[in-house]
């Protein structure tokens, strides 16, 4: 921006030991961000490997992980069937609870004798444990599916309700003022004010929901428990301990685990596509 | 400046139309009479304040803080309601007759500068298409064009008070408020910002009422400076800048600025009850 320049520029910018100790620790961490980790696991592999090995644990205890990756694909046709239940349930979950959850903020906020009223059993449905609930619901709820999918929600909603809400009422004051000003309807107020305000928030939550929907699907499968046709991992996990059939165990949670990463991933890119043009999370900062 | 007069069409037609008249012909616009302010039924944030804002007048309202400047301008807003006196405007106030620039830029993050240009028609319900003449001559006013399509984290903070300025004036108001609009900026871009802010006045003839704690700033800009005291709100006297507009930064170190300054100085140390 300077308008006098009174040294020429130098042809090819020159580093003090400062910038260039700068841009040294910067290109290590580059890829020591994806090396570490690999690192770690590698070690951690050979180790449980080696640990096997040597003490000659019987697989029914401890399974290597070569007798893991084994059994994942040899009962890949049982397992998979069973994550696709699972999943299901766990995207349905997320499905009810950011219509749910966003539907209770918004009410919340138009209505503060809505909020008054209904925010208190809110909470108290969130901090209840689903696990002591489940039983119950399987009483009364026929479907089972219904059964799972009402489990999950239950865990999934309220941190979207919670978030969602924050950010409906963390509008800018000021935007507040010239919206009355130009006369907005409730409606535009909404729409063109508090819900864009509120997308951080909800993002954030629908995160954190994202995870727990897995959570309360499979917490529902544990306490439904009857099998069959249509069952999920948590059930074949349950059956395969009745067993004693350890490397299926493990299949069966590296398969929950991975669709837990998944999922976190898939919702993280979700957010970072919504939010990089304008949100301060989504920016880069120089220097 | 008349737009209507030109015998060419002007792209500028549909904001530049309103000449400046000089001071003392103007045309009524709106009224305060006798306006009070009580919060809480306690604190009196403004008490009695009667002013006839006049088409084409840029008053500013100069005073320390708690002098109620803010109220009043909240007031004429109708973001507040008075508890005393009445707000009246000439021919009725409708939707549209009023811009606002706050303190800070206020623009939503999310959008991008046309969007937040194209606010206030959108909340009137029109479409972008309708009025994207309008938006593109606002932007082009303060200087903005190129930059439409950049979102508010892209700008400096003097170009997002420009941009809030374009919203203010896009639905060409009868009446634009600006409440300390420039204080958070550095010395270098508030001077550009007043010079073109001048500049903009002499090309669409808007009414402005600028709230200010500064004399400098009040005497440049304005020819009506209200100078209120504190504790409670209240005016105190009016002091008018006959200095002829158009002003630029020549007049910033003109000896007839100078001489202005002091008389607004003194009126201000009169109004905070201290020996000029």
């Amino acid at each position: 921006m300077s308008l006098t320049q009174p040294t020429p520029a130098p042809a090819t910018p020159t580093l003090d030991a400062e910038e260039a100790r700068r841009l040294r620790d910067a290109r290590i961490d580059r890829v020591a961000k994806w090396v570490l980790p690999a690192l770690v696991f590698v070690i951690m592999i050979v180790g449980w490997d080696r640990l096997v090995v040597w003490n000659e644990i019987p697989h029914y205890i401890l399974p290597s992980p070569g007798k893991v990756i084994e059994t994942l694909i040899k009962d890949w046709a049982m397992l998979f069937e069973a994550l696709l239940v699972t999943l299901q349930i766990t995207l349905m979950a997320l499905a009810v609870a950011v219509i749910g959850g966003v539907g209770l903020a918004v009410l919340f906020n138009q209505s503060r004798f809505a909020e008054m009223s209904f925010y208190p059993y809110a909470v108290i449905l969130q901090v209840t444990p689903v696990v002591s609930i489940a039983p119950l619901i399987f009483i009364y709820v026929d479907s089972r599916t219904a059964g799972l999918l009402m489990c999950a929600w239950i865990v999934a909603f309220f941190p979207i309700l919670a978030n969602t809400t924050l950010g409906l009422n963390s509008t800018d004051h000021n935007l507040r003022d010239l919206f009355r000003i130009y006369g907005a309807s409730r409606w535009q107020r909404l729409r063109y004010l508090q819900l864009p305000s509120a997308l951080p928030n909800f993002l954030g939550g629908l995160r954190i929901a994202g995870g727990l929907s897995l959570i309360g699907a499979i917490v529902a499968e544990y306490v439904a428990g009857t099998g069959g046709i249509g069952s999920g991992l948590a059930f074949r996990i349950l059956e395969a301990s009745y067993r004693l059939n350890a490397p299926r165990m493990f299949a069966a949670l590296l398969l929950i685990a991975v669709t837990g990463v998944v999922i976190f991933a898939g919702l993280s890119f979700l957010s970072h596509m919504l939010l990089r043009k304008w949100h301060e999370s989504a920016l880069k900062r120089e220097v | 400046m008349g737009g209507h007069a030109h015998p060419a069409p002007s792209p500028m037609t549909e904001l530049a139309h309103r000449p400046i008249k000089p001071l003392g012909t103007r045309p009524p616009l709106m009224e305060l009479q006798q306006v009070g302010k009580v919060f809480n039924g306690t604190v009196t944030a403004l008490r009695d304040m009667s002013l006839s804002v006049h088409e084409g007048d840029f008053i500013s309202l100069l005073g320390p803080s708690g002098c109620g400047k803010s109220t009043a301008l909240r007031l004429i807003a109708g973001l507040s309601m008075p508890t005393a006196g009445r707000i009246a405007w000439d021919g009725g106030k409708a939707a549209g007759d009023l811009g606002v620039v706050f303190q800070e830029p206020t623009l939503m993050p999310w959008a991008t500068v046309a969007e937040n240009v194209f606010l206030p028609f959108r909340l009137r319900g029109r479409g972008f298409a309708e009025v994207r003449g309008e938006v593109e001559e606002a932007l082009s006013l303060v200087g903005l064009s190129n930059f439409a399509s950049a979102y508010p984290r892209e700008l400096s903070g003097g170009m997002k008070m420009r941009v809030s300025i374009a919203r203010a004036l896009v639905t060409n108001p009868r009446l634009i408020l600006m409440d300390e609009p420039f204080a958070a900026l550095d010395e270098i871009t508030r001077h550009k910002l007043n010079t073109d802010l001048l500049a903009l006045r002499e090309r669409i003839g808007c009414t402005v009422i600028f709230v200010t704690h500064s004399v400098f700033e009040s005497v440049f800009l304005s020819d009506r400076i209200i100078v209120m005291a504190a504790r409670p709100g209240r005016v105190i006297e009016e002091v008018t800048v006959t200095a002829p507009y158009p002003r630029d930064e020549v007049f910033r170190t003109s000896v007839e600025y100078a001489a202005h300054c002091q008389v607004a100085s003194q009126a201000l140390h009169r109004a905070m009850g201290e020996p000029a």
